[in-house]
């Protein structure tokens, strides 16, 4: 089979605009016969739902969670962007998708890219609309600020917490449709099954996790929103339940996996204390608007962050890229603190860390506040006490975190910080219209590959969940069940029901005859271990070949010696967990041969043989211009399918930030 | 900081299910960092019973970063542990010191069923959101979102209130297990915009409707959910939710389908 993206002809800024006047429509009647199945409520998933549940379609979401409001697009901190020009600093729709593309590293689609900016400016309306608080300035307008990567203001905020506002905004909408009866929704819920009925998507088998009880849901069609899988690394930012379980049964059923080594390392975390650390936690990239990163010029200087002198200090990133200093994109920022700290300039206890300094910020908003108070020849302790105020109205919530986790004071001393993992671009291929390679089985936000290429931006995740789900799924899903308006709900006594629903069975009872000897947080622990070794910031070919004898080594050794406490009948949290342990067992491997396959450097995927002599990324554009989609074809057989990239409007270049 | 290694004993609520009566178990865990959050803590506890062949607590808990609402527990009677405005997941082990002994249990109240150990059903929640907690908008159908402009200080105010992470500590710290600080936080939110108005009356008096339909017990001012809740959220959202719901009573109780 070829891969058809399925991308309208014509020019780039009619494509969308010609889509959605020219998709097929179903009408109000028959959309009340018409099922469509929700995984994932976070805001791809609460968003496509409300909508469709407007919309009168029969709509059911699933979430393992104990409320659609828990999943993890609700910590995303800094933003979300939109070409909405309010800050007339040039910004336009063409600016945006500029961006994403060159900050994708040019291994995004650009037809997905440029549609993701032209619905931007709607999702902000569409939010402010809901409820959705986002900052303001006094005079009642919209606040903005600004994010890596880019040279305008186009993040709008809702202080450190405006993933938590708009999935609020989201999940609300939600209710909405549950209380009208449009939605059923199914909580503490897990997909473990896509059902497949001729080649198409029809239904999914869930496992009640209260009771454990297996049920069957027939769909006319199936939307996965269900986020990335960088629980693979075992430490990453995400939430502990993040899991690729979904993604990767879709897959095993026909759904091609597109880029799976595309792995968003962030800059800003808060390092590991121990070996008991169980996730990491990220301080918002909204923090470099104001902090300036560095470390100390002399190797190994062990004094205090505030005893070394100005002039005896490293602001590695302003030297390296003065254009765009300490903004610039995530998967540069990163390179440059693992370059630092291999090099012996590393601080703190383990010298795996940098510093993220407000100093400077504090003492220049200090200066202007006393200004505006009228405050003449303020004192040094007067400037640093307003600063203080300033920094903490704007970032308050981030630096109390940072206290409770860390028991330092990040007013008074520099913040610690290192690289984490935090964002998946890889995901379930799908076409223009979010379709899978399975037919009537789509992916949506983070849990597809589409927009961001080898490097996503910040501020832009929230942006394409919600671009998906309130704008882009309503049209295409339409064109699709258009054609099935004619098929009755199919009765969940189908064989393939049946069928499913026993292999799913078959997994947990093994899972738990297994009875050995080793936890199931032992062997994430491992895995994790391999990844982040071996295909985490730097990768090269030894270690990936390394890192894939290990995993189905590893694997071998989970099937044989895992202990799963409990039965299946109740709740069992360690059960959960085993059966997406043992899917990422499998990822794994996938990423490896993905990061093999790749000879160059692009984006958040950087092999040590491409290189340039300073050290940037060295894509390979001749080889590897085009998403590896990867067919599963049976344990450690993966086929790889090419996509060709097409760049008619934006000439790839060599990325510079400097 | 000084980090230190500590011995502990734990006296954890064990409950197979919610028909089971439930009592304490006691556990010793040793070497645990102080650099460890709560939740570690229970890790390691969690790992050393899955070693002995045992099985596991169960507890709620998800993004470990203090903004999901999912994790609970009790601990030392006061939900959310010791530290002021901290979620579980972010209290951390540096506030106790080797030989101390824990005691942690659920989230206790009749509307909040205990469904395994320290794992409660706070559905409860979604169904008064569903009741009203939202502003009718559709998708597709907004005007420029600055269009609208809103006076910093009413969206400030609004943003306070919202930021209410639907956790259920003010439910467990109140002797009453009332749901109106929850339930005044998202009548505030919209209230306080102008996006918010015209179902400002039937939103209040659904969603208290629900309230008592779930059985949470009345508000009698006593102020432990405030002092308890991990965001800070105002009590003042209570008074203004009790003006908004004379005032829509006084209008005649406008109660509207939706």
């Amino acid at each position: 089979m070829t891969l058809n993206s399925k991308i309208p002809s014509g020019d780039l800024n009619a494509k969308w605009e010609t889509y959605k006047s020219t998709c097929k429509l179903v009408n109000p009647a028959n959309k009340r016969h018409l099922d469509v199945i929700v995984i994932g409520t976070g805001l791809a998933g609460a968003s496509a739902a409300a909508s469709l549940g407007e919309m009168g379609y029969k709509v059911k979401t699933f979430c393992f969670q104990d409320s659609p409001r828990r999943a993890h697009s609700i910590a995303a901190q800094g933003g979300i962007n939109a070409a909405k020009n309010y800050q007339n600093d040039g910004d336009s729709t063409y600016r945006l998708f500029y961006d994403t593309i060159k900050g994708g590293d040019y291994r995004a689609r650009e037809a997905n890219v440029h549609r993701l900016a032209e619905v931007s400016a709607n999702i902000i309306d569409q939010c402010v609309a809901q409820g959705v608080p986002f900052a303001r300035e006094y005079g009642g307008l919209l606040s903005n600020r600004s994010f890596g990567g880019v040279q305008v203001q186009r993040t709008f905020y809702a202080a450190g917490q405006t993933g938590q506002q708009l999935l609020i905004g989201a999940y609300q909408a939600l209710e909405r449709q549950v209380a009208l009866g449009n939605v059923t929704q199914y909580s503490r819920h897990e997909m473990l099954e896509v059902v497949k009925i001729d080649g198409k998507a029809r239904g999914i088998i869930a496992r009640n996790l209260v009771t454990g009880e297996l049920e069957r849901h027939f769909g006319h069609a199936v939307l996965l929103c269900t986020g990335g899988y960088g629980n693979v690394f075992y430490l990453s930012t995400n939430a502990m339940g993040s899991n690729v379980t979904a993604a990767w049964k879709a897959h095993k059923k026909g759904a091609h996996f597109g880029n799976p080594c595309y792995t968003q390392i962030h800059p800003t975390c808060i390092p590991v204390s121990g070996d008991h650390q169980s996730k990491l936690t990220l301080m918002s990239e909204s923090l470099r608007n104001d902090g300036r990163i560095w470390v100390p010029k002399a190797k190994g200087d062990d004094r205090k962050a505030n005893d070394i002198p100005e002039e005896e200090r490293d602001y590695y990133l302003e030297r390296r890229y003065p254009a765009f200093g300490n903004l610039v994109p995530r998967d540069v920022a990163s390179r440059a603190a693992k370059e630092r700290c291999d090099a012996g300039y590393g601080v703190g206890a383990s010298k795996q860390a940098v510093y993220l300094d407000y100093s400077s910020a504090i003492i220049r908003y200090g200066k202007s506040e006393a200004n505006k108070l009228g405050i003449n020849n303020p004192s040094d302790a007067q400037v640093k006490e307003l600063g203080k105020g300033v920094v903490e109205a704007k970032y308050g919530n981030l630096f109390e975190m940072y206290e409770k986790i860390t028991g330092e004071n990040p007013y008074e001393v520099p913040m610690r910080i290192y690289p984490a993992v935090h964002y998946t671009m890889g995901g379930l291929w799908v076409d223009y219209e979010l379709m899978t390679s399975v037919e009537g089985l789509y992916a949506l936000g983070e849990a597809n590959f589409s927009d961001h290429g080898a490097n996503r931006l910040g501020a832009s995740a929230l942006m394409q969940g919600l671009a998906d789900g309130y704008f882009v799924i309503p049209y295409t899903l339409g064109n699709y069940l258009a054609d099935e308006i004619r098929t009755k709900a199919i009765p969940t006594d189908h064989e393939a029901f049946v069928e499913a629903e026993k292999s799913v069975n078959d997994r947990i009872t093994k899972l738990l005859s297994i009875k050995g000897k080793e936890s199931v947080e032992s062997f994430h622990k491992r895995l994790g271990k391999i990844m982040w070794n071996k295909c985490g910031m730097a990768r090269n070919e030894q270690g990936l070949k390394e890192a894939i004898t290990e995993i189905q080594a590893l694997r071998k050794e989970f099937w044989e010696n895992v202990f799963v406490p409990g039965s299946a009948d109740e709740y069992n949290p360690e059960l959960d967990k085993a059966g997406r342990v043992a899917d990422f067992l499998e990822l794994g491997e996938l990423m490896c041969i993905d990061a093999l396959n790749r000879n160059e450097s692009c984006g958040g995927h950087f092999r040590e043989e491409y290189q340039t002599e300073e050290g940037e990324a060295m894509r390979q554009d001749d080889k590897y211009m085009y998403v590896a989609a990867w067919k599963y074809n049976g344990e450690s057989n993966f086929e790889l399918e090419k996509e060709d990239l097409n760049y008619d409007v934006v000439k790839p270049t060599q990325r510079s930030y400097k | 900081m000084e980090h230190y290694n500590m011995n502990l004993t734990l006296k954890v609520w064990r409950q197979r299910n919610s028909k089971d009566t439930g009592h304490f178990d006691t556990f010793q865990v040793k070497d645990i960092s102080s650099e460890m959050s709560f939740l570690e803590m229970f890790d390691v506890l969690n790992e050393q019973l899955v070693s002995e062949g045992k099985e596991p607590i169960a507890f709620d808990h998800d993004c470990r970063e203090g903004i999901c609402g999912m994790c609970s527990m009790v601990i030392d009677g006061q939900p959310h542990g010791p530290w002021g405005q901290t979620t579980t997941c972010q209290l951390h082990m540096r506030h106790y010191k080797d030989g101390d002994t824990i005691t942690v249990e659920p989230f206790r109240a009749n509307a909040f069923p205990v469904i395994k150990d320290l794992v409660v059903d706070r559905t409860s929640f979604d169904r008064i959101i569903q009741a009203g907690g939202y502003i009718s908008v559709n998708t597709g159908n907004a005007v420029d979102a600055n269009s609208l402009p809103i006076e910093k200080h009413d969206a400030d105010e609004a943003f306070a209130a919202a930021a209410c992470i639907g956790c259920g500590a003010c439910v467990a710290a109140c002797p009453n297990a009332s749901a109106m600080l929850f339930t005044s936080a998202k009548v505030s939110h919209l209230a306080l915009l102008p996006q918010g108005d015209p179902e400002r009356k039937t939103r209040v008096v659904n969603m208290v409707e629900q309230l008592d339909k779930e059985g949470f017990g009345g508000c009698t001012n006593i102020g432990a959910c405030e002092a308890e809740c991990p965001k800070g959220i105002s009590i003042e959202n209570i008074a203004r939710l009790n003006r908004e719901y004379v005032g829509a009573m006084l209008d005649g109780g406008s109660k509207n389908t939706i």
